[in-house]
């Protein structure tokens, strides 16, 4: 992508240009409106750039938006589920639209269902009847359902708690691992972007200040905001 | 939207073929009229039937002039005051010639003058000699009732006093009920009267002539579509100067004072010596009311719903036309609903279509507020989550965006609902009949127990409506939806 964004007098993001590695996981990570989000808006299709262009495969992505989007999967930090709709109808939605035959559906439920460890017996619960944690295993199995070579996510464990935070985040990376698939992560917290990161990039004020492996930002850092933000997030936890 | 509009009115079951309809004003003297006008016609071998009590004057001449009535009875002074105000018919004659470029015709009167007049007790009056108003002048010290209305008006005692010259200093202003009571217990001495008012009869009251022209002529006169077929205009001019004012007294007293219907009174003149026919007992009549009122209601709320929610959601969607669709909606909603019922008459006539048309028009708003207010409060994750699912905007719609929005939607036809139940009682003023039919004729003969068979059931409906809704609200919400939510991080 090669982009840049404003609201107003505000930019969002300068006009940047970065590439997301195929079959690779790629981490968006910096502080508060420091234009990660927006950027893996612009992605989705959800933000348009004032400038530049979004490539999604080698192709402008407004150009064939809808095709792009049923080739990518998305999850936001609630689940975005719908609350009127199941757990199964919820993942079902996009099958169901495909016209996919039932016992098509039902076996690849059956997949997700053991791949992101959700348990059969909830399939039929609404998200209101879900835990935080069960809620996000649903909108990854959504995201999941017609098998998208590109996975997005928005701080998905951003409103969990720390426990539940901590299974998911092992069961997260487990999936990314089985998947092999291309996978851009938002998140603001450094451990996460460790631990899930191929590529690290971090992010302040709408700019890329450094992107690589998570060695290369602890050890070669590219400026002192850096080595900043990532003490200022080891400090958190007590020594 | 006109489009829609007239698809409803003719949406409406057509009337079968009723030969020639006469109408009347909403009050007994005119119903009389009415049944008197239809039965001459009969007699006459022509298919007739009465529409009664449609609504006031302006709503049954519009009837006329638009051929949902052919004819009805008006009185010289309301056609020359009122309905040719501004035309320049000051005498009858001259009122013939414009509404003959109206295509309508006024028989000659009837034979009897419904306007203000002096009445005496007729015993008291023969007494002191006293037989017009002139007569008055010899007897200043005589005490005079009058209601407040003819007190003021110059066309009542004003324009009296100043013609004749009266002296009598003791003049009340005073209930017109009262007056009756007090000229009978000997209180007053004269009091206003209409010359056709039935109790004239009931308190031997004796009218004194008019003798220097003040009261405006108010004969009583057929008005008719000259389209009609001569042998019907024909059997019409029959009844001029056949009813006269002791004669329609009378007729009034039968059903005012004797509670017989005004078709007994009709049959009593027209000397049918054939047994009234049985009237609707009160369940029959129930159920045709019911029958009518759900029609009404049925049909305008049914079509509101299916334009008020793409109307709703075309709000949503254009934000600009949405302003003023909910602007309009809006406006529509302000206006009082008797006068939306009038202004479609000269548009679609009277009876079941206008009344349709108001309904539907007031039921838009509720219903296309809530389809707008139920998408807009959506939260933007879940919208953006099915964008960019993939899913198109009409599957979006359908399976997202609309079912979490019908709470709102259902809320809202639940208010047009419940408003639609009470407005069409408001139908029977031009005619559509439903609750409102005796809910208006029991006000019009002062009858409490006709208008609660109106007002009750009404109510009835209105709560069995709302209960109704929250039946299929129930049905169509989704669990999942209802359900307190978990606290996110458990």
């Amino acid at each position: 992508m090669d982009v840049s964004k404003r609201y107003g007098a505000a930019v969002a993001v300068h006009a940047l240009r970065l590439a997301f590695p195929r079959g690779g996981t790629t981490v968006l990570i910096g502080p508060s409106g420091c234009g990660k989000s927006t950027l893996l808006r612009m992605l989705t299709g959800l933000v348009t750039p004032d400038e530049g262009t979004v490539t999604f495969d080698g192709a402008p992505l407004s150009a064939r938006l809808r095709e792009a989007r049923l080739r990518m999967g998305y999850v936001i930090q609630e689940g975005g589920l719908f609350p009127h709709l199941t757990a199964r109808q919820n993942v079902g939605l996009l099958p169901r639209h495909l016209g996919w035959p039932e016992d098509r559906f039902k076996a690849r439920l059956g997949e997700l269902a053991e791949l992101t460890r959700f348990p059969d017996r909830q399939l039929d619960h609404y998200p209101a009847e879900l835990s935080g944690g069960q809620r996000q295993r649903v909108a990854i199995m959504r995201a999941l359902a017609v098998d998208p070579d590109v996975l997005l996510l928005d701080e998905p464990l951003g409103a969990l708690d720390p426990l539940v935070r901590r299974a998911l985040q092992d069961d997260l990376r487990d999936i990314f691992q089985r998947l092999s698939k291309t996978i851009v992560l938002v998140t603001h917290d450094m451990h996460e972007a460790a631990f899930f990161g191929d590529l690290i990039v971090l992010m302040r004020a709408g700019r890329i200040v450094q992107q690589g492996a998570v060695a290369d930002l602890l050890e070669r850092p590219a400026a002192p905001f850096v080595t900043e933000f990532v003490r200022a997030q080891r400090s958190e936890l007590p020594a | 939207m006109i489009r829609a509009l007239l698809l409803l009115a003719l949406l409406w079951p057509a009337p079968a073929s009723a030969g020639v309809v006469v109408g009347s004003k909403a009050f007994t003297e005119s119903v009389i009229l009415g049944d008197i006008l239809a039965g001459t016609l009969r007699r006459a071998g022509i298919e007739a039937t009465h529409r009664p009590a449609i609504g006031g004057t302006r709503v049954v001449f519009q009837a006329l002039r638009g051929g949902d009535i052919d004819l009805y009875v008006d009185y010289t002074g309301t056609v020359t005051g009122e309905l040719l105000a501004g035309r320049h018919a000051a005498t009858l004659a001259q009122a013939r010639a414009v509404l003959r470029r109206d295509g309508i015709g006024i028989s000659g009167p009837l034979g009897f003058d419904d306007t203000y007049a002096i009445a005496m007790r007729a015993d008291r009056a023969r007494a002191l000699g006293i037989r017009s108003i002139s007569d008055l002048r010899a007897h200043p010290a005589l005490v005079l009732g009058f209601s407040n209305e003819f007190l003021d008006r110059e066309d009542g005692w004003r324009g009296l006093r100043r013609r004749y010259g009266l002296p009598q200093q003791q003049v009340r202003g005073m209930e017109h009920e009262l007056a009756y009571r007090a000229i009978r217990s000997g209180a007053i001495d004269a009091m206003d009267v209409y010359t056709t008012d039935a109790n004239i009869l009931a308190y031997d009251l004796a009218l004194l002539k008019d003798d220097r022209h003040v009261f405006p002529d108010y004969q009583a006169v057929v008005l008719y579509r000259l389209d009609l077929p001569p042998a019907a205009v024909q059997a019409i001019r029959s009844l001029e100067g056949r009813i006269d004012a002791a004669r329609m007294v009378q007729l009034n007293a039968m059903v005012t004072l004797q509670g017989r219907s005004e078709a007994e009174a009709a049959r009593s003149f027209l000397g049918d010596g054939e047994a009234p026919a049985a009237a609707d007992g009160f369940w029959r009549r129930l159920l045709r009311n019911t029958v009518d009122h759900l029609t009404l209601v049925a049909i305008s709320l049914g079509a509101a719903i299916l334009i008020a929610i793409p109307l709703g959601v075309a709000a949503f969607r254009r934000p600009r036309a949405g302003q003023a669709i909910l602007a309009v909606t809006g406006i529509l909603q302000t206006i009082p609903s008797l006068a939306l019922f009038v202004f479609m008459i000269p548009l679609v006539g009277i009876g079941g279509p206008p009344a349709v048309i108001a309904l539907f028009l007031y039921s838009l708003l509720p219903i296309v507020r809530n389809t707008h207010a139920g998408l807009a409060g959506i939260p933007a994750s879940l919208r953006e989550s099915a964008e960019v699912l993939g899913l198109p905007r009409s599957v979006i719609l359908r399976r997202v965006e609309l079912p979490l929005a019908a709470p709102s939607i259902l809320a809202g036809i639940k208010t047009a609902a419940v408003i639609n139940v009470g407005t069409a009682t408001l139908g029977a003023l031009i005619g559509a009949g439903g609750y409102g039919q005796p809910i208006l004729t029991g006000i019009r003969l002062a009858d409490t127990g006709l208008i609660l068979e109106g007002a009750v059931p009404a109510a009835v409906l209105a709560l069995l409506t709302q209960g109704l809704f929250e039946l299929v609200e129930r049905r169509i919400v989704p669990r999942g939806m209802r359900l307190p939510r978990r606290d996110p991080g458990a």
